[in-house]
């Protein structure tokens, strides 16, 4: 659907005749509806197939799986419907534990680390925002080098080598760690960052200006917005918010490694496009990219306890956000 | 004139779902004539002509060219029957040279595994030689406009072909320009080439043509000689109905007021235009004339601050203001509607309400930053009724209405700011003729209220129509005003296109101003 990102609210009473079954069949004609479906249908098969899968404790293997994974999603979400991209995430994870790792090694308190990592990652973001407003590079570019940048970093930070951070104090490992009764605190972080964001992507103004701007740029410019700024801030906030995952990682870890994240942004943005989210840009929303994400982690987890082979995972994996696209493509052809 | 048919075109009908573009329509085009095409847009020249190239097919009717049924499925195709169409929107390839850009069918075509660049110069040039002096070596980019058009010209003619479509050829042309176009249509005619001449100025019609069809609604009209009947005529055919009523009544003599809305002094943008000085009058209605290029559109956008360095003073209501970005200019009150509707007018992905409110979302938004989704739709709904916007529902993406109540949308977003000044550029390209009239009406009680309009317009009937006064623009330079009896399409082509001698300053248009 390609203008799902705007609020739909019903504007029923209004149109009485239509009202309703207006009402309904734009609810029904939702990608998240579909996906919701296809979500549930994957969990009833599945409970037959396997006595396991609706345990409780495969439940929150499979939530915590894509949880901290999540919050890039969201970042890449809000990066796409402005109309960019950023290969980047995977280093940037990486980058933050390895930077508060080391840091903390060195003698700094955590927490300081933590703030200066992300902070470092906010700075990648904006020299790829730079890179691409101010020179006039493309996203893919600018962020395919600082991929292999940030990778570079890493390595060179750690020699190579993982860091083990047996030392982290618990009150900060409770971040990765730690439960606030029986849910993972990793998972109430996640929730939040969802929900705040879905949110602000919804109702703020600040928020609609990204999709003017990814829907028409020049449009948007022709409606006094700076779409410059919006695309910087945009490339920031989806940096920043993957250092911010980068910590919680380490926090989980309790260790810091210069590899981790490698193919992170394949996932990411797959999960954002199943989501609904258009690579043209001025369309999806948080919710979407995030049953985007919970779709692949099912599907990953079912083939797990079926005993399908590790490799057969990637190409369904493929296989399932090219049928995605092509779905969405199909729909859009129909529609014009 | 040999009376030998060439193309018959016999009860051609095609619709775009449940839009009829062309009903039945009748045409021939005689060996060696040139024919021109007169209608409003959207009367289905544009169909007609795309059905003859073979980039559509129409829902029934038959095609016979010298007395043979074809059937014309792609413009290659076209090609090979000896049409070619020169479109009015320029299809070059920039950054490639002149040569190649005209032989590029034919090396598509091509078996060679290599490119003789030697024999395609050397063809582009013998091309050229009846055409304009142009090097086939330059890459497309380094062209001018007009001579962009040129090569588009030549790249037709090469194809050898018995029947040529030309689209309004001469918009992006000067005068001059335009004489050497017709000398070069001539010669072809008494070759035995036929012309399809589209145009909009009756004069090229009157002075270059043999024979005129009408067109309107979809609805062939009218056929005649050109010595047969009058430019009237032709009016009142293409709009069908008595011409004074087409456009709105124009500023009444009590309703000047002389106060000033907007002072422009020596605007100068340092490569697109000089020394630009005027006045916006409350309660008139402000004209843009010029060619295309001629920098009417970059001294709109440079006023609004949307491109371009600029020197120079704007006074707002008897104020000194300045404006850096286009934010300033909103906030001023003073607005731009591009001329490129899809291209930058409006979000044809998003809602229709999202669109209405794009210029300041924060009016429809709380303290908090947090938009009002029933006040955006209120605002929507407002602005569409006052505007008679014909639409669903609000939450469907504008792409789902027709070009004039898409231009609707864009004009509702412009009235959302409630603004001082608004500049139009090509407010009706691409308008059917109801809403047409329609948009005319509504500029004309917006400058009632008292908003300062400023319409940029390549149609001279809708400038001389909508207008009460029109500034003509040259080259950068405002070369002259024309109001009341000198507001005629004569006038202003000849201001818009004078030669040699160098047209007047700023200041001393203002000093010429009665």
């Amino acid at each position: 659907m390609s203008n799902a990102g705007i609020p739909v609210n019903e504007d029923g009473n209004k149109i009485a005749k239509t009202g309703i079954l207006a009402a309904v069949m734009r609810i029904a004609s939702m990608r998240e509806t579909g996906l919701i479906a296809i979500i549930l249908i994957l969990f009833i098969a599945m409970s037959f197939a396997s006595p396991y899968f609706l345990t409780w404790v495969n439940m929150r293997a499979m939530v915590m799986a894509f949880a901290v994974e999540g919050i890039v999603v969201v970042g890449m979400t809000i990066l796409l419907i402005s109309g960019g991209i950023d290969l980047s995430v995977g280093s940037v994870v990486s980058f933050a534990m390895v930077l508060a790792g080391w840091l903390f090694l060195s003698g700094t308190d955590p927490w300081v680390a933590s703030a200066i990592a992300i902070a470092a990652c906010a700075c990648i973001g904006m020299a790829m925002g730079f890179c691409v407003t101010k020179i006039g590079l493309h996203h893919f570019i600018v962020s395919l080098a600082f991929m292999v940048i940030a990778r570079g970093a890493c390595l060179l930070i750690t020699q190579g080598r993982p860091i083990g951070l047996y030392t982290l104090p618990p009150e900060f490992k409770f971040i990765g760690q730690g439960s606030i009764g029986p849910i993972p605190f990793v998972i109430v972080i996640f929730v939040v960052v969802v929900i705040a964001f879905d949110f602000m992507l919804r109702r703020s103004t600040v928020f609609r200006k990204v999709f003017y701007t990814g829907s028409n740029e020049k449009a948007a410019a022709y409606s006094g917005i700076r779409t410059k700024k919006v695309i910087f801030l945009s490339t920031v906030l989806c940096s920043t918010l993957s250092g911010f995952a980068g910590i919680i990682y380490m926090a989980r870890f309790g260790s810091a490694q210069p590899t981790f994240g490698i193919g992170m942004e394949l996932n990411v943005i797959a999960a954002a496009v199943i989501g609904g989210a258009s690579l043209k840009g001025g369309s999806g929303t948080i919710l979407g990219a995030i049953l985007g994400a919970v779709l692949l982690s099912v599907v990953s987890s079912s083939l797990a306890l079926l005993d399908v082979s590790v490799y057969w995972q990637d190409i369904i994996r493929g296989s399932i956000l090219l049928a995605a696209v092509s779905f969405d493509h199909y729909l859009n052809k129909n529609k014009a | 004139m040999p009376a030998e048919t060439i193309l018959q075109i016999s009860k051609i009908s095609k619709s775009f779902g449940a839009i009829q573009a062309l009903k039945a329509v009748d045409f021939n085009l005689r060996k060696g004539e040139i024919h021109a095409l007169a209608g409003e847009n959207g009367a289905g020249k544009s169909t007609l002509m795309n059905i003859i190239d073979g980039i559509l097919q129409p829902t029934s009717g038959t095609i016979h060219l010298n007395g043979q049924e074809v059937k014309i499925t792609s413009p290659a195709q076209a090609q090979k029957l000896g049409i070619g169409f020169v479109h009015q929107e320029i299809a070059l390839c920039p950054d490639i040279s002149v040569a190649e850009n005209i032989f590029m069918a034919e090396t598509n075509a091509s078996s060679a595994r290599l490119m003789n660049y030697q024999d395609l110069y050397e063809r582009a040039r013998t091309v050229f030689a009846q055409l304009s002096p142009i090097d086939p070596g330059i890459l497309v980019r380094e062209l001018s406009i007009s001579n962009q058009q040129l090569v588009e010209i030549a790249k037709a003619l090469t194809l050898d072909c018995q029947i040529l479509i030309l689209d309004e050829p001469t918009a992006a042309l000067t005068e001059k320009e335009a004489q050497v176009l017709f000398a070069i249509m001539k010669s072809l005619a008494a070759r035995g080439i036929s012309i399809i001449y589209i145009s909009h100025r009756m004069v090229e019609i009157f002075d270059h043509c043999d024979r005129v069809s009408v067109f309107r609604d979809g609805q062939h009209i009218i056929t005649s000689e050109v010595q047969d009947i009058t430019p009237d005529d032709i009016v009142k055919n293409m709009v069908g109905r008595v011409i004074d009523k087409l456009y709105p009544p124009k500023q009444e003599q009590h309703e000047k007021t002389g106060e000033t809305l907007l002072k422009v002094c020596n605007y100068t943008e340092k490569s697109r235009f000089r020394n630009i000085s005027f006045e916006i009058f409350k309660g008139e209605i402000l004209g843009f004339a010029g060619l295309i290029g001629a920098g009417r559109s970059e001294i709109a956008k440079g006023i609004c601050g949307l491109e371009g360095n600029i020197e120079g003073e704007l006074w707002l209501r008897g104020k000194p203001v300045s404006v850096k970005n286009y934010q300033d200019s909103i906030n001023l009150g003073m607005v731009y509607l591009s001329e490129d509707r899809k291209g930058d007018g409006i979000f044809l992905d998003l809602s229709i309400a999202s669109n209405v409110s794009a210029l300041c979302v924060e009016q429809v938004a709380t303290r908090w930053g947090l938009i009002d989704a029933s006040r955006e739709r209120e605002q929507a709904r407002d602005l569409g009724d006052r505007l008679n916007l014909k639409r669903g529902h609000l939450d469907q993406p504008v792409s789902s209405l027709s070009g004039g109540n898409q231009q609707k949308v864009a004009l509702a977003k412009m009235l959302s700011v409630s603004p001082r000044v608004i500049f139009l550029d090509e407010p009706t390209r691409g308008v059917d003729v109801g809403a047409k009239s329609e948009i005319h009406g509504i500029l004309r009680n917006l400058a009632r209220n008292g908003v300062g309009i400023v319409i940029i317009s390549s149609e001279l009937p809708e400038l001389i129509g909508v207008c009460d006064r029109v500034l003509v623009v040259r080259e950068g330079l405002i070369s002259g005003e024309v109001s009341g009896d000198t507001l005629t399409e004569e006038h202003i082509m000849h201001l818009a296109s004078i030669t040699g001698s160098e047209p007047m300053k700023g200041h001393d248009m203002q000093d010429a101003r009665p």
